[in-house]
Protein backbone atom coordinates (compact mmCIF):
# COMPACT_ATOMS: atom_id res chain seq x y z
CA UNK A 1 0.00 0.00 0.00
CA UNK A 2 1.60 3.48 -0.92
CA UNK A 3 1.83 6.18 1.60
CA UNK A 4 2.32 9.69 1.08
CA UNK A 5 4.20 11.33 3.62
CA UNK A 6 5.10 15.38 3.55
CA UNK A 7 9.07 16.11 3.46
CA UNK A 8 9.95 19.78 4.51
CA UNK A 9 13.39 21.13 3.41
CA UNK A 10 14.55 23.90 5.00
CA UNK A 11 13.24 26.67 5.53
CA UNK A 12 16.88 27.96 6.04
CA UNK A 13 17.62 26.03 2.90
CA UNK A 14 21.27 26.00 2.02
CA UNK A 15 20.79 25.72 -1.60
CA UNK A 16 20.53 29.74 -1.73
CA UNK A 17 21.68 33.06 -0.35
CA UNK A 18 18.12 33.93 0.58
CA UNK A 19 16.84 30.90 2.30
CA UNK A 20 14.61 28.64 0.72
CA UNK A 21 11.73 26.05 2.06
CA UNK A 22 10.94 23.26 0.19
CA UNK A 23 7.49 21.39 0.73
CA UNK A 24 7.62 17.66 -0.40
CA UNK A 25 5.16 15.31 -0.85
CA UNK A 26 6.70 11.87 -0.98
CA UNK A 27 5.02 8.56 -1.89
CA UNK A 28 7.99 5.98 -1.42
CA UNK A 29 11.61 7.54 -2.15
CA UNK A 30 9.16 9.77 -5.06
CA UNK A 31 8.25 12.80 -4.75
CA UNK A 32 4.33 13.67 -6.27
CA UNK A 33 4.12 17.65 -5.25
CA UNK A 34 6.65 20.09 -4.57
CA UNK A 35 6.36 24.02 -3.19
CA UNK A 36 8.73 26.21 -2.95
CA UNK A 37 8.64 28.98 -0.13
CA UNK A 38 11.42 31.41 -0.03
CA UNK A 39 12.20 32.04 3.59
CA UNK A 40 12.20 34.36 6.39
CA UNK A 41 15.57 36.13 6.52
CA UNK A 42 15.06 38.86 4.03
CA UNK A 43 17.98 41.38 4.88
CA UNK A 44 16.42 44.61 3.81
CA UNK A 45 19.58 45.36 1.72
CA UNK A 46 16.90 47.69 -0.85
CA UNK A 47 15.81 49.42 2.38
CA UNK A 48 19.53 49.86 3.53
CA UNK A 49 20.75 51.50 0.37
CA UNK A 50 17.53 54.14 0.02
CA UNK A 51 19.39 55.16 3.46
CA UNK A 52 22.89 56.07 2.28
CA UNK A 53 24.56 58.01 -0.57
CA UNK A 54 24.39 56.47 -4.57
CA UNK A 55 28.34 55.62 -4.05
CA UNK A 56 27.96 53.72 -0.83
CA UNK A 57 25.05 51.69 -2.50
CA UNK A 58 28.00 50.24 -4.78
CA UNK A 59 29.44 48.56 -2.10
CA UNK A 60 26.35 47.56 -0.47
CA UNK A 61 25.56 45.72 -4.16
CA UNK A 62 28.15 43.98 -4.21
CA UNK A 63 27.58 42.50 -0.69
CA UNK A 64 23.98 41.24 -1.93
CA UNK A 65 26.22 38.19 -3.25
CA UNK A 66 29.70 36.58 -2.57
CA UNK A 67 29.38 34.99 -5.91
CA UNK A 68 27.90 37.65 -7.89
CA UNK A 69 29.92 40.28 -6.40
CA UNK A 70 30.62 41.90 -9.78
CA UNK A 71 27.04 41.20 -11.57
CA UNK A 72 25.28 43.14 -9.15
CA UNK A 73 27.21 46.25 -9.11
CA UNK A 74 27.60 46.10 -13.07
CA UNK A 75 23.64 46.13 -13.41
CA UNK A 76 23.13 48.43 -10.50
CA UNK A 77 25.98 50.79 -11.79
CA UNK A 78 24.67 50.55 -15.35
CA UNK A 79 20.74 51.78 -13.77
CA UNK A 80 22.42 54.86 -12.30
CA UNK A 81 24.26 55.48 -15.06
CA UNK A 82 21.15 55.51 -17.24
CA UNK A 83 18.84 57.95 -14.85
CA UNK A 84 21.84 60.03 -14.03
CA UNK A 85 22.58 59.75 -17.93
CA UNK A 86 26.36 59.44 -17.41
CA UNK A 87 28.40 57.46 -20.03
CA UNK A 88 30.84 55.12 -19.30
CA UNK A 89 34.34 55.77 -21.29
CA UNK A 90 35.44 52.56 -23.57
CA UNK A 91 37.87 50.85 -21.79
CA UNK A 92 35.97 50.71 -18.80
CA UNK A 93 33.69 49.37 -20.70
CA UNK A 94 35.97 46.40 -21.08
CA UNK A 95 37.29 46.15 -17.99
CA UNK A 96 33.88 45.64 -16.52
CA UNK A 97 33.63 42.83 -19.10
CA UNK A 98 36.71 41.12 -17.93
CA UNK A 99 35.97 41.21 -14.39
CA UNK A 100 32.13 39.98 -15.46
CA UNK A 101 33.59 37.12 -17.36
CA UNK A 102 36.67 36.23 -14.34
CA UNK A 103 33.68 36.01 -12.32
CA UNK A 104 31.96 33.86 -14.32
CA UNK A 105 34.57 31.06 -14.86
CA UNK A 106 34.97 31.21 -11.12
CA UNK A 107 31.36 30.21 -10.38
CA UNK A 108 30.87 27.90 -13.30
CA UNK A 109 34.11 26.22 -11.93
CA UNK A 110 32.86 26.43 -8.66
CA UNK A 111 29.57 25.33 -9.68
CA UNK A 112 30.87 21.94 -10.91
CA UNK A 113 32.87 21.17 -8.28
CA UNK A 114 29.63 21.42 -6.43
CA UNK A 115 27.69 19.40 -8.52
CA UNK A 116 30.21 16.21 -8.19
CA UNK A 117 30.59 16.55 -4.62
CA UNK A 118 26.74 16.19 -4.44
CA UNK A 119 26.70 12.68 -6.19
CA UNK A 120 29.84 12.07 -4.37
CA UNK A 121 32.41 12.37 -6.61
CA UNK A 122 34.74 14.07 -4.45
CA UNK A 123 38.22 13.42 -6.22
CA UNK A 124 36.43 15.45 -8.93
CA UNK A 125 35.23 18.15 -6.46
CA UNK A 126 38.70 18.61 -5.22
CA UNK A 127 40.01 18.98 -8.69
CA UNK A 128 38.16 21.58 -9.94
CA UNK A 129 38.63 23.57 -6.91
CA UNK A 130 42.37 23.11 -7.10
CA UNK A 131 42.00 24.90 -11.09
CA UNK A 132 39.68 27.35 -9.97
CA UNK A 133 42.48 28.96 -7.84
CA UNK A 134 43.99 30.40 -10.90
CA UNK A 135 41.40 32.12 -11.68
CA UNK A 136 40.73 33.63 -7.89
CA UNK A 137 44.98 34.65 -8.10
CA UNK A 138 43.92 36.36 -10.89
CA UNK A 139 41.13 38.42 -9.72
CA UNK A 140 42.97 39.51 -6.78
CA UNK A 141 45.85 40.47 -8.97
CA UNK A 142 43.76 42.73 -11.08
CA UNK A 143 41.46 43.84 -8.33
CA UNK A 144 42.82 43.15 -4.61
CA UNK A 145 40.67 41.02 -3.40
CA UNK A 146 39.06 36.95 -4.18
CA UNK A 147 35.59 38.51 -4.09
CA UNK A 148 34.02 41.95 -3.54
CA UNK A 149 36.16 43.49 -5.93
CA UNK A 150 35.56 47.23 -5.26
CA UNK A 151 35.80 47.39 -9.16
CA UNK A 152 32.79 49.46 -10.01
CA UNK A 153 32.26 53.19 -9.64
CA UNK A 154 29.18 55.03 -11.52
CA UNK A 155 30.42 55.87 -14.76
CA UNK A 156 33.62 53.56 -15.06
CA UNK A 157 35.73 51.56 -13.14
CA UNK A 158 38.19 52.30 -9.77
CA UNK A 159 41.52 50.12 -11.04
CA UNK A 160 43.11 50.30 -14.49
CA UNK A 161 44.24 47.09 -16.01
CA UNK A 162 48.32 47.79 -16.61
CA UNK A 163 50.21 46.78 -18.92
CA UNK A 164 52.32 44.21 -17.10
CA UNK A 165 49.17 42.46 -15.81
CA UNK A 166 48.08 41.82 -19.65
CA UNK A 167 50.69 38.71 -19.75
CA UNK A 168 49.26 37.52 -16.31
CA UNK A 169 45.90 37.36 -17.55
CA UNK A 170 46.85 35.82 -20.90
CA UNK A 171 48.77 33.41 -18.70
CA UNK A 172 45.22 32.46 -17.32
CA UNK A 173 43.66 32.17 -20.29
CA UNK A 174 45.89 29.55 -21.88
CA UNK A 175 45.64 27.62 -18.21
CA UNK A 176 42.03 27.44 -19.19
CA UNK A 177 42.11 27.43 -22.64
CA UNK A 178 44.40 23.59 -22.02
CA UNK A 179 41.95 22.43 -19.42
CA UNK A 180 38.41 22.63 -21.56
CA UNK A 181 39.27 19.46 -23.21
CA UNK A 182 40.01 17.82 -19.80
CA UNK A 183 37.00 19.28 -18.37
CA UNK A 184 34.59 17.90 -21.08
CA UNK A 185 35.94 14.25 -21.34
CA UNK A 186 35.80 13.80 -17.16
CA UNK A 187 32.22 15.16 -17.07
CA UNK A 188 30.96 14.51 -19.96
CA UNK A 189 32.32 10.74 -20.56
CA UNK A 190 31.98 9.94 -16.79
CA UNK A 191 29.93 6.65 -16.51
CA UNK A 192 28.95 7.34 -13.00
CA UNK A 193 28.04 11.20 -13.68
CA UNK A 194 25.58 10.09 -16.95
CA UNK A 195 24.03 7.82 -14.79
CA UNK A 196 23.48 10.16 -11.92
CA UNK A 197 22.29 13.60 -14.21
CA UNK A 198 20.91 12.15 -17.30
CA UNK A 199 17.00 12.26 -17.49
CA UNK A 200 17.15 13.70 -14.08
CA UNK A 201 15.92 16.69 -12.65
CA UNK A 202 13.90 17.77 -16.31
CA UNK A 203 12.74 21.30 -17.24
CA UNK A 204 11.25 20.89 -20.81
CA UNK A 205 11.92 24.16 -23.19
CA UNK A 206 8.36 25.31 -23.05
CA UNK A 207 7.76 25.15 -19.47
CA UNK A 208 10.97 27.19 -18.51
CA UNK A 209 9.42 30.01 -21.05
CA UNK A 210 6.32 29.89 -18.99
CA UNK A 211 8.30 29.74 -15.88
CA UNK A 212 10.86 33.00 -17.10
CA UNK A 213 14.18 30.93 -16.20
CA UNK A 214 17.00 32.41 -17.00
CA UNK A 215 20.92 32.11 -17.73
CA UNK A 216 22.18 28.17 -17.87
CA UNK A 217 18.86 26.82 -16.44
CA UNK A 218 17.13 27.89 -19.59
CA UNK A 219 19.76 27.41 -22.20
CA UNK A 220 19.96 23.60 -20.93
CA UNK A 221 16.47 23.36 -22.33
CA UNK A 222 17.64 24.30 -25.49
CA UNK A 223 16.45 28.45 -25.44
CA UNK A 224 18.81 30.78 -26.49
CA UNK A 225 18.26 33.01 -24.05
CA UNK A 226 21.58 35.43 -23.44
CA UNK A 227 21.35 39.10 -22.00
CA UNK A 228 24.62 39.52 -23.66
CA UNK A 229 23.32 38.19 -26.64
CA UNK A 230 19.92 39.55 -26.91
CA UNK A 231 20.69 43.05 -25.90
CA UNK A 232 24.43 43.74 -26.31
CA UNK A 233 25.72 45.76 -24.01
CA UNK A 234 29.27 47.29 -23.02
CA UNK A 235 32.13 45.38 -24.69
CA UNK A 236 29.61 42.66 -25.73
CA UNK A 237 28.01 45.21 -28.41
CA UNK A 238 31.30 45.05 -30.25
CA UNK A 239 31.32 40.65 -30.68
CA UNK A 240 29.53 38.23 -32.48
CA UNK A 241 28.44 36.07 -29.59
CA UNK A 242 25.51 33.38 -29.67
CA UNK A 243 23.77 32.18 -26.50
CA UNK A 244 24.77 28.58 -26.10
CA UNK A 245 22.36 25.02 -25.70
CA UNK A 246 23.61 22.00 -25.42
CA UNK A 247 23.10 21.61 -29.22
CA UNK A 248 26.46 23.28 -29.61
CA UNK A 249 28.42 20.39 -28.49
CA UNK A 250 28.61 17.61 -30.44
CA UNK A 251 26.74 15.20 -28.43
CA UNK A 252 24.98 11.80 -29.90
CA UNK A 253 21.72 12.42 -27.75
CA UNK A 254 18.73 15.09 -28.26
CA UNK A 255 18.59 18.05 -25.63
CA UNK A 256 16.59 16.68 -22.79
CA UNK A 257 16.70 19.98 -20.30
CA UNK A 258 18.31 17.62 -17.40
CA UNK A 259 21.03 17.93 -15.43
CA UNK A 260 23.32 16.63 -17.65
CA UNK A 261 22.49 19.75 -20.02
CA UNK A 262 22.91 21.85 -17.80
CA UNK A 263 26.69 20.67 -17.27
CA UNK A 264 27.16 21.08 -20.84
CA UNK A 265 26.10 24.57 -21.17
CA UNK A 266 28.15 25.56 -18.24
CA UNK A 267 30.90 24.01 -19.61
CA UNK A 268 30.56 25.51 -23.10
CA UNK A 269 29.96 29.04 -21.34
CA UNK A 270 33.53 28.12 -19.88
CA UNK A 271 35.11 28.41 -23.40
CA UNK A 272 32.97 31.33 -24.32
CA UNK A 273 34.33 32.56 -21.46
CA UNK A 274 37.86 32.34 -21.99
CA UNK A 275 36.67 33.96 -25.57
CA UNK A 276 35.59 36.77 -24.70
CA UNK A 277 38.61 37.39 -22.34
CA UNK A 278 40.77 37.03 -25.11
CA UNK A 279 38.80 39.32 -26.79
CA UNK A 280 38.36 41.94 -24.55
CA UNK A 281 42.20 41.70 -23.70
CA UNK A 282 43.33 41.91 -27.61
CA UNK A 283 40.97 44.81 -27.58
CA UNK A 284 41.14 47.31 -25.24
CA UNK A 285 40.79 50.88 -26.05
CA UNK A 286 43.11 53.47 -24.63
CA UNK A 287 41.52 55.82 -22.73
CA UNK A 288 40.03 56.83 -19.42
CA UNK A 289 38.73 54.58 -17.07
CA UNK A 290 36.15 56.99 -15.36
CA UNK A 291 33.36 59.29 -16.57
CA UNK A 292 34.60 61.39 -13.38
CA UNK A 293 37.05 60.42 -11.11
CA UNK A 294 36.39 62.82 -8.11
CA UNK A 295 33.83 60.86 -6.01
CA UNK A 296 32.59 64.70 -4.20
CA UNK A 297 31.96 65.68 -7.70
CA UNK A 298 30.94 62.61 -8.79
CA UNK A 299 28.06 62.58 -5.80
CA UNK A 300 27.17 66.31 -6.60
CA UNK A 301 26.36 65.40 -10.24
CA UNK A 302 24.00 62.68 -8.97
CA UNK A 303 22.40 64.45 -6.24
CA UNK A 304 21.65 67.19 -9.23
CA UNK A 305 20.20 64.37 -11.30
CA UNK A 306 16.49 63.39 -11.27
CA UNK A 307 15.46 60.00 -12.97
CA UNK A 308 14.57 56.53 -13.54
CA UNK A 309 16.87 53.94 -14.80
CA UNK A 310 17.26 50.27 -15.35
CA UNK A 311 20.63 48.27 -15.91
CA UNK A 312 20.64 44.95 -16.63
CA UNK A 313 23.33 42.40 -16.70
CA UNK A 314 23.77 38.37 -17.70
CA UNK A 315 25.15 37.32 -14.09
CA UNK A 316 26.59 33.31 -13.81
CA UNK A 317 22.74 32.49 -12.81
CA UNK A 318 21.10 34.58 -15.16
CA UNK A 319 19.60 37.46 -15.76
CA UNK A 320 20.29 40.54 -12.60
CA UNK A 321 17.78 43.62 -13.04
CA UNK A 322 18.30 46.57 -11.27
CA UNK A 323 15.56 49.55 -11.36
CA UNK A 324 16.95 52.64 -9.30
CA UNK A 325 15.20 56.26 -9.10
CA UNK A 326 16.89 59.42 -8.75
CA UNK A 327 15.39 62.65 -7.22
CA UNK A 328 17.09 65.76 -7.75
CA UNK A 329 18.87 67.14 -4.51
CA UNK A 330 19.13 64.05 -2.24
CA UNK A 331 22.17 61.44 -2.09
CA UNK A 332 20.61 58.96 -1.81
CA UNK A 333 18.27 56.78 -3.91
CA UNK A 334 14.34 57.11 -3.53
CA UNK A 335 13.61 53.83 -5.33
CA UNK A 336 15.90 50.32 -5.73
CA UNK A 337 14.71 47.38 -6.90
CA UNK A 338 17.23 44.60 -6.76
CA UNK A 339 15.81 41.06 -9.08
CA UNK A 340 18.14 38.21 -8.77
CA UNK A 341 18.40 35.09 -11.37
CA UNK A 342 16.98 32.28 -8.15
CA UNK A 343 14.03 34.84 -8.08
CA UNK A 344 12.64 33.64 -11.33
CA UNK A 345 14.86 30.32 -11.59
CA UNK A 346 13.42 28.68 -8.36
CA UNK A 347 9.76 27.77 -9.20
CA UNK A 348 11.46 25.66 -12.12
CA UNK A 349 12.36 23.37 -9.37
CA UNK A 350 8.91 22.31 -9.13
CA UNK A 351 8.55 20.61 -12.53
CA UNK A 352 12.27 18.84 -11.62
CA UNK A 353 11.46 17.79 -8.63
CA UNK A 354 8.28 16.04 -9.50
CA UNK A 355 8.57 12.49 -10.01
CA UNK A 356 12.30 12.19 -8.61
CA UNK A 357 13.80 10.86 -5.81
CA UNK A 358 14.71 12.10 -2.42
CA UNK A 359 18.21 11.56 -3.27
CA UNK A 360 17.86 13.66 -6.30
CA UNK A 361 17.21 16.60 -4.54
CA UNK A 362 20.72 17.54 -3.76
CA UNK A 363 21.55 17.61 -7.70
CA UNK A 364 18.40 18.99 -8.95
CA UNK A 365 18.98 21.66 -6.15
CA UNK A 366 22.49 22.59 -7.40
CA UNK A 367 21.45 21.91 -10.89
CA UNK A 368 20.06 25.71 -11.19
CA UNK A 369 23.73 26.84 -9.53
CA UNK A 370 22.19 28.12 -5.74
CA UNK A 371 25.30 27.66 -3.20
CA UNK A 372 24.81 24.30 -1.76
CA UNK A 373 27.59 25.49 0.84
CA UNK A 374 25.88 24.28 4.51
CA UNK A 375 22.82 21.72 4.18
CA UNK A 376 20.77 22.09 7.39
CA UNK A 377 18.41 19.96 7.92
CA UNK A 378 15.35 18.01 6.52
CA UNK A 379 12.27 16.98 8.37
CA UNK A 380 10.68 13.87 7.70
CA UNK A 381 6.47 13.77 8.48
CA UNK A 382 4.83 10.74 8.74
CA UNK A 383 1.57 11.93 7.12
CA UNK A 384 -0.83 9.80 8.61
CA UNK A 385 0.26 10.44 12.63
CA UNK A 386 2.01 13.64 12.20
CA UNK A 387 5.45 12.51 13.78
CA UNK A 388 8.58 13.60 11.96
CA UNK A 389 12.02 12.75 12.06
CA UNK A 390 14.83 14.92 11.26
CA UNK A 391 17.01 14.24 8.74
CA UNK A 392 20.57 16.07 8.66
CA UNK A 393 21.57 17.16 5.79
CA UNK A 394 24.68 14.87 5.77
CA UNK A 395 22.20 12.03 5.89
CA UNK A 396 20.64 13.60 2.56
CA UNK A 397 23.93 13.60 1.72
CA UNK A 398 24.56 10.51 2.12
CA UNK A 399 21.69 9.02 0.70
CA UNK A 400 23.17 10.70 -2.61
CA UNK A 401 26.65 8.68 -2.47
CA UNK A 402 24.55 6.19 -1.65
CA UNK A 403 22.02 5.96 -5.14
CA UNK A 404 25.33 6.75 -7.36
CA UNK A 405 27.07 3.53 -5.04
CA UNK A 406 23.98 1.62 -6.16
CA UNK A 407 23.32 2.59 -9.70
CA UNK A 408 27.13 1.83 -10.24
CA UNK A 409 26.64 -1.55 -10.28
CA UNK A 410 26.13 -2.26 -6.59
CA UNK A 411 30.02 -1.44 -6.16
CA UNK B 1 9.40 43.98 -33.22
CA UNK B 2 11.64 47.32 -32.94
CA UNK B 3 11.58 49.91 -29.86
CA UNK B 4 9.40 52.07 -32.40
CA UNK B 5 6.90 49.31 -33.49
CA UNK B 6 6.58 48.42 -29.98
CA UNK B 7 5.10 51.53 -28.64
CA UNK B 8 3.26 52.26 -31.84
CA UNK B 9 1.75 49.00 -30.77
CA UNK B 10 0.60 49.69 -27.55
CA UNK B 11 -0.18 53.12 -28.06
CA UNK B 12 -2.71 51.89 -30.87
CA UNK B 13 -4.21 49.27 -28.51
CA UNK B 14 -4.54 51.45 -25.46
CA UNK B 15 -5.20 54.53 -26.86
CA UNK B 16 -5.61 57.37 -24.24
CA UNK B 17 -4.76 54.79 -21.45
CA UNK B 18 -1.01 55.09 -22.78
CA UNK B 19 1.04 58.41 -21.42
CA UNK B 20 3.94 59.58 -21.65
CA UNK B 21 4.94 56.88 -24.27
CA UNK B 22 8.86 57.38 -25.05
CA UNK B 23 12.17 55.47 -26.25
CA UNK B 24 15.34 55.59 -24.31
CA UNK B 25 18.13 54.58 -25.65
CA UNK B 26 21.42 53.74 -24.51
CA UNK B 27 25.36 53.89 -26.54
CA UNK B 28 27.14 50.63 -26.07
CA UNK B 29 30.47 49.50 -27.01
CA UNK B 30 33.22 50.98 -29.04
CA UNK B 31 30.87 49.95 -32.18
CA UNK B 32 28.24 52.90 -30.34
CA UNK B 33 25.61 49.99 -30.85
CA UNK B 34 22.19 51.90 -30.05
CA UNK B 35 20.00 49.61 -27.24
CA UNK B 36 16.23 51.22 -27.07
CA UNK B 37 13.78 50.64 -24.15
CA UNK B 38 10.05 51.48 -24.03
CA UNK B 39 8.98 53.36 -20.93
CA UNK B 40 5.56 54.45 -20.90
CA UNK B 41 2.60 54.80 -18.38
CA UNK B 42 -0.30 52.59 -18.40
CA UNK B 43 -3.69 52.93 -16.29
CA UNK B 44 -4.24 50.41 -13.72
CA UNK B 45 -7.93 49.27 -15.38
CA UNK B 46 -5.79 48.18 -18.97
CA UNK B 47 -2.62 47.45 -17.51
CA UNK B 48 -3.25 43.67 -17.63
CA UNK B 49 -4.45 44.24 -21.25
CA UNK B 50 -1.13 45.68 -21.70
CA UNK B 51 1.08 42.61 -20.43
CA UNK B 52 -1.41 40.28 -22.28
CA UNK B 53 -0.55 41.90 -25.35
CA UNK B 54 2.96 42.06 -25.11
CA UNK B 55 3.21 38.15 -23.70
CA UNK B 56 1.14 37.22 -26.67
CA UNK B 57 3.98 38.49 -29.33
CA UNK B 58 5.66 35.43 -28.08
CA UNK B 59 9.63 35.51 -27.02
CA UNK B 60 8.12 37.67 -23.99
CA UNK B 61 9.62 37.92 -20.71
CA UNK B 62 8.20 39.27 -17.25
CA UNK B 63 11.71 40.41 -15.33
CA UNK B 64 10.08 41.37 -12.51
CA UNK B 65 7.47 44.25 -11.15
CA UNK B 66 8.92 47.30 -8.59
CA UNK B 67 7.17 49.38 -6.72
CA UNK B 68 7.13 52.57 -4.73
CA UNK B 69 5.62 54.95 -2.63
CA UNK B 70 5.17 58.26 -4.24
CA UNK B 71 3.24 59.80 -0.93
CA UNK B 72 -0.42 60.20 -2.33
CA UNK B 73 0.22 56.88 -4.79
CA UNK B 74 1.79 53.45 -4.70
CA UNK B 75 3.84 53.24 -8.14
CA UNK B 76 3.89 49.67 -9.94
CA UNK B 77 6.31 49.51 -12.72
CA UNK B 78 6.25 46.09 -14.52
CA UNK B 79 9.35 45.35 -16.40
CA UNK B 80 8.87 43.14 -19.01
CA UNK B 81 11.28 42.55 -22.35
CA UNK B 82 10.34 41.27 -26.03
CA UNK B 83 11.99 39.30 -28.92
CA UNK B 84 14.47 37.32 -26.45
CA UNK B 85 16.52 34.94 -28.85
CA UNK B 86 17.49 36.37 -31.55
CA UNK B 87 21.40 38.23 -31.39
CA UNK B 88 20.06 41.78 -30.70
CA UNK B 89 16.42 41.89 -30.95
CA UNK B 90 15.72 42.03 -27.34
CA UNK B 91 13.69 45.21 -26.35
CA UNK B 92 12.87 46.05 -22.37
CA UNK B 93 9.37 47.26 -22.18
CA UNK B 94 8.74 49.48 -18.64
CA UNK B 95 5.09 49.89 -18.00
CA UNK B 96 4.45 51.73 -15.05
CA UNK B 97 1.54 52.38 -13.57
CA UNK B 98 -0.11 54.48 -10.08
CA UNK B 99 -2.43 53.16 -7.67
CA UNK B 100 -4.30 55.84 -5.03
CA UNK B 101 -3.34 54.88 -1.69
CA UNK B 102 -6.97 54.76 -0.55
CA UNK B 103 -7.52 52.04 -2.93
CA UNK B 104 -4.97 50.60 -3.89
CA UNK B 105 -6.27 47.47 -6.33
CA UNK B 106 -5.26 46.24 -9.25
CA UNK B 107 -5.86 42.93 -11.27
CA UNK B 108 -3.37 40.27 -11.23
CA UNK B 109 -1.20 38.92 -14.40
CA UNK B 110 -1.03 35.48 -12.90
CA UNK B 111 -3.71 34.45 -14.94
CA UNK B 112 -1.15 35.44 -18.20
CA UNK B 113 1.98 34.81 -16.41
CA UNK B 114 1.63 32.22 -13.93
CA UNK B 115 4.75 32.92 -12.43
CA UNK B 116 4.05 36.20 -11.53
CA UNK B 117 2.67 35.09 -8.59
CA UNK B 118 6.07 35.53 -6.97
CA UNK B 119 6.68 39.24 -7.40
CA UNK B 120 3.27 40.12 -6.98
CA UNK B 121 2.95 38.50 -3.36
CA UNK B 122 5.90 40.43 -2.60
CA UNK B 123 4.75 43.66 -3.88
CA UNK B 124 1.32 42.45 -1.57
CA UNK B 125 3.73 42.32 1.66
CA UNK B 126 6.32 45.04 1.24
CA UNK B 127 3.56 47.76 -0.02
CA UNK B 128 0.21 46.74 0.73
CA UNK B 129 -1.54 46.81 -2.33
CA UNK B 130 -4.28 44.54 -3.47
CA UNK B 131 -3.69 42.54 -6.11
CA UNK B 132 -7.24 41.35 -7.10
CA UNK B 133 -7.36 37.74 -8.35
CA UNK B 134 -3.90 36.92 -7.00
CA UNK B 135 -4.35 33.08 -6.25
CA UNK B 136 -2.19 33.13 -3.23
CA UNK B 137 -1.84 35.95 -0.65
CA UNK B 138 0.85 34.38 2.11
CA UNK B 139 4.24 36.11 2.93
CA UNK B 140 6.54 35.32 0.70
CA UNK B 141 10.08 36.96 1.48
CA UNK B 142 8.80 37.75 4.72
CA UNK B 143 8.43 35.47 7.89
CA UNK B 144 4.67 34.75 8.36
CA UNK B 145 5.32 36.37 12.30
CA UNK B 146 6.32 39.64 10.41
CA UNK B 147 4.17 41.66 12.55
CA UNK B 148 0.71 43.00 10.80
CA UNK B 149 0.05 46.55 9.62
CA UNK B 150 4.22 47.15 8.52
CA UNK B 151 5.02 47.09 4.92
CA UNK B 152 8.60 47.50 4.61
CA UNK B 153 8.73 49.40 1.31
CA UNK B 154 5.90 51.96 2.55
CA UNK B 155 7.62 55.44 3.62
CA UNK B 156 4.40 56.56 5.63
CA UNK B 157 2.67 55.31 9.09
CA UNK B 158 2.55 51.62 7.43
CA UNK B 159 6.66 51.75 7.19
CA UNK B 160 9.33 50.45 9.28
CA UNK B 161 8.77 52.01 12.72
CA UNK B 162 12.30 53.88 13.94
CA UNK B 163 11.98 51.18 17.50
CA UNK B 164 12.24 48.26 14.62
CA UNK B 165 15.75 49.49 13.59
CA UNK B 166 19.27 48.13 15.32
CA UNK B 167 21.57 50.63 14.70
CA UNK B 168 25.04 48.72 14.97
CA UNK B 169 27.05 51.92 15.19
CA UNK B 170 25.37 52.76 18.41
CA UNK B 171 24.83 48.96 20.12
CA UNK B 172 28.44 47.83 18.77
CA UNK B 173 28.44 44.75 17.13
CA UNK B 174 29.93 43.10 19.91
CA UNK B 175 27.52 43.63 22.58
Amino acid sequence: MSRRYKMSVGPIHPALKEPIYFNLTIDGERIVEADVKPGQAHRGIEWMGMRRNIIQTIYLAERICGICSASHPFAFCRAVEMAAEIPVPPRAQYIRVIIAELERVHSHILWAGVAAHEIGFDTLFHKTWDVREKVMDLLELLTGNRVNYGMWQIGGVRRDILPEQVPKIQEALDYYAALLDPFQALFLEDRTIAARTRNTGILEAGVAEQLCALGPTTRASGLRRDVRVDDPYHAYADMELKALTPADMDLPMKIGGDVFDRIVVRLLELEQSVQILQFCVANLPDGPIMEEPKPAKLLRRLKKAEGEGVGRHEAPRGEVIHRVVLEAGKDELTTWKVRAPTYNNMFSWIPMLVGEEIADIPIIAASIDPCMSCMDRITLTDGATGSSTVLTGRELHRRSVEKTRRIMGGA
Amino acid sequence: MKADEILTSLQEALGEHLTEGRIRTTTEGVRERTSSSVWANVDRERLHDAVAQVWGWGHSHLAVVSGSDQGETIELTYHLTHGWGTPDGETEIHLRTELPKDDPVIDTITDIIPVAVVTEREKEEMLNVDIRGLPDHRHIFLSEKFPGGIYPWRKDEQGIPDDMIRDFRDEGVHK
